[in-house]
């Protein structure tokens, strides 16, 4: 039960951790060290650097966050971006990272850990295969918004382009305005919110995980059925608009609720930011 | 994958030359096979038209037998053809030894001028029109803009290609974007794939339109040419298209006095857009629209099935 509450404090449901097969799969006391990089540099979130990207590019940028990084720095600041591709990607520890203007394709890719926040706006697929940590988008964002994540908290404060969410295995994805088509498509775990309109297909092919719709849906896709919001429903989408400053355009309890028509009981499996969870 | 980018200005010029080189040279990862431009500037009007063409590709200069004589030839014939037809030369510019410009004035079946000047062998029209000039060639930006000089060209708006050649050859035909023969003034780039591409020419081409390449962009300008010459205007026939034309893509029209987008029903292909009062800017990525806008702006993608058409 511990387990559980502890989920709940995170703004999970608890049912995530209640699947028929992570037993097999997970064993806390063989797995422990499976969840710790040995590569992931030590920092002090007191300990902070900042620099002007204006006149570097990915790479140089990438290098010089690390090299902050490995001299303990815990909150970096990065100027001038530039919508430049790729960038703060592969981060595997905590960080307080922000970004003072937009990020182009791929940005906060593959990150396990870090808290970002970015000022403008970002590019295609942002966040994608994020294992956990938090991202917060200020403004808009181009489409593939967060695929494939696995964990943690994706937020984009405006709107978002197309298929958001694309095979979506787990975490959170915030939306504040709308999102294109096919959102949710072959969604596998996880939750996603749209305050805003969704447009066609939404979930289509999803085999688990949910999405909660503020505003009108033009279609929904294959498999995507309506389902009944739950009181546990509108606790947790209440809890995690307000961890995020969000104002919901309207009461959570008349957000529509999709999920997956079908159940695949192979997707029962723990992810990897539950089992760090419970470890 | 290409990258594309457009740009108006409304109610002004601007130098849409370094403007446009800025954004195309910030989408050279996309495609360094060509860069090609369609200018809206200000050498035609009151019944001049700004002619492109070419007499021959940048590869036959390097491996050709004779092909110096031969473009000789070609541009005196050309020069004869439209002394023929009273078309009159008032400027005549040799951009590269195989492309020029011309303004002529000529008030004539545009069409016939079109025909009987590409009935030369070799010869080939990239544009004609009252402000177009369409200029593309092999290269990056910076490489294309230096050949013709681009820096400094004034007009209204523009738009602009990077290709990576995928489905055709890299030479000048092959290029972006593409002019809507025989219609003054219409061009469109395009990133994507159409894939009822022969089924529409074929109708097209059964109603007497023309087409220079095989590359299946070239389909999009012609299909809307046809489209406003049978009444549409051109948001109506960008909206057909959407139903029309298989495939993924997202394109840009520019005709006279107008810019347009389009994205298809899947929102396959980028686009990112900067709407300002005076100013829109649209690229296939964001970091095109950052270099000619260095502060802080308001971008967004526009949505799949989505039409939208801006005025000078």
């Amino acid at each position: 039960m511990a387990e559980l509450k502890k989920a709940n404090v995170q703004g999970m449901h608890g049912e995530q951790l209640l699947g028929r097969t992570q037993q097999r799969f997970f064993d806390v006391a063989r797995d422990a060290d499976a969840y710790v990089y040995p590569w992931a540099y030590e920092v002090d979130f007191n300990k902070r650097a900042e620099f002007d990207a204006k006149d570097m590019d990915t790479r140089a940028i990438n290098l010089q966050i690390r090299k902050l990084m490995s001299e303990g720095n815990g909150t970096i600041v990065v100027h001038n971006p530039g919508a430049k591709h790729s960038l703060g990607v592969g981060i595997l520890n905590r960080l307080k990272l922000y970004f003072e203007g937009s990020l182009g394709y791929f940005g906060c890719g593959l990150i396990d850990g870090p808290n970002v926040h970015i000022k403008g706006r970002v590019g295609w697929s942002c966040a994608e295969n994020m294992l956990a940590g938090t991202v917060v988008i200020e403004k808009n964002a181009g489409s593939c918004f967060g695929a494939a994540i696995r964990g943690g908290d994706l937020v984009c404060k405006g709107d978002v382009g197309a298929r958001t969410g694309i095979d979506q295995k787990g975490g959170t994805i915030i939306v504040g305005g709308r999102t294109g088509a096919f959102s949710g498509f072959m969604m596998q775990r996880g939750r996603m919110i749209v305050l805003g309109d969704a447009g066609a297909n939404l979930g289509d092919s999803m085999y688990d995980g949910t999405i909660y719709v503020g505003g009108k849906i033009a279609s929904l896709g294959v498999d995507a059925v309506e389902a009944e919001m739950t009181d546990l429903d509108v606790a947790w989408l209440t809890r995690k608009l307000k961890a995020y400053e969000i104002d919901p355009p309207k009461d959570p309890k008349k957000m529509t609720k999709i999920v997956a028509g079908k159940q695949l009981w192979n997707y029962d499996n723990l992810e990897p930011t539950e089992k760090k969870l419970v470890l | 994958m290409c990258g594309i980018a457009g740009l108006i200005h409304r109610g002004r010029t601007s130098d849409i030359g370094e403007e446009m080189t800025k954004m195309l040279q910030a989408l050279k990862h996309r495609g360094p096979d060509s860069t090609g431009y369609a200018l809206y500037g200000t050498s035609g009007g009151d019944g001049k038209y700004v002619l492109r063409f070419k007499v021959a590709e940048q590869e036959e200069l390097r491996h050709g037998f004779k092909i110096r004589e031969l473009i000789k030839e070609r541009r005196q014939e050309v020069d004869h053809r439209l002394q023929e037809l009273d078309a009159k030369i008032i400027e005549a510019v040799n951009a590269t030894g195989y492309a020029n410009k011309y303004v002529i004035s000529y008030t004539g079946d545009l069409k016939k001028l079109v025909d009987y000047l590409e009935d030369i062998e070799g010869v080939e029209l990239l544009s004609i029109g009252h402000g177009l000039e369409l200029i593309k060639d092999l290269g990056d930006a910076k490489t294309v803009s230096d050949q013709y000089k681009l820096l400094g060209f004034r007009g209204t708006h523009a738009l602009g290609h990077t290709r990576m050649a995928t489905e055709s050859d890299v030479d000048i035909r092959s290029a972006h974007p593409y002019w809507a023969y025989p219609f003054s003034d219409v061009s469109v780039v395009h990133n994507g794939q159409l894939t009822n591409y022969w089924n529409n020419r074929r109708d097209l081409e059964r109603r007497g339109r023309r087409f220079m390449s095989n590359c299946d962009s070239e389909l999009i300008a012609v299909y809307l040419a046809d489209r406003m010459d049978a009444g549409d205007t051109l948001e109506d026939a960008m909206r057909r298209s959407i139903d029309e034309l298989d495939g993924v893509f997202t394109y840009l029209v520019a005709t006279s006095d107008s810019l347009g987008m389009a994205k298809d029903t899947m929102a396959a292909k980028p686009m990112v857009l900067y709407e300002g009062k005076d100013f829109i800017a649209l690229a296939s990525e964001e970091v095109a629209i950052r270099s000619i806008f260095p502060d802080e702006i308001d971008t967004f993608d526009p949505y799949e099935g989505e039409v939208r058409v801006w005025r000078n």
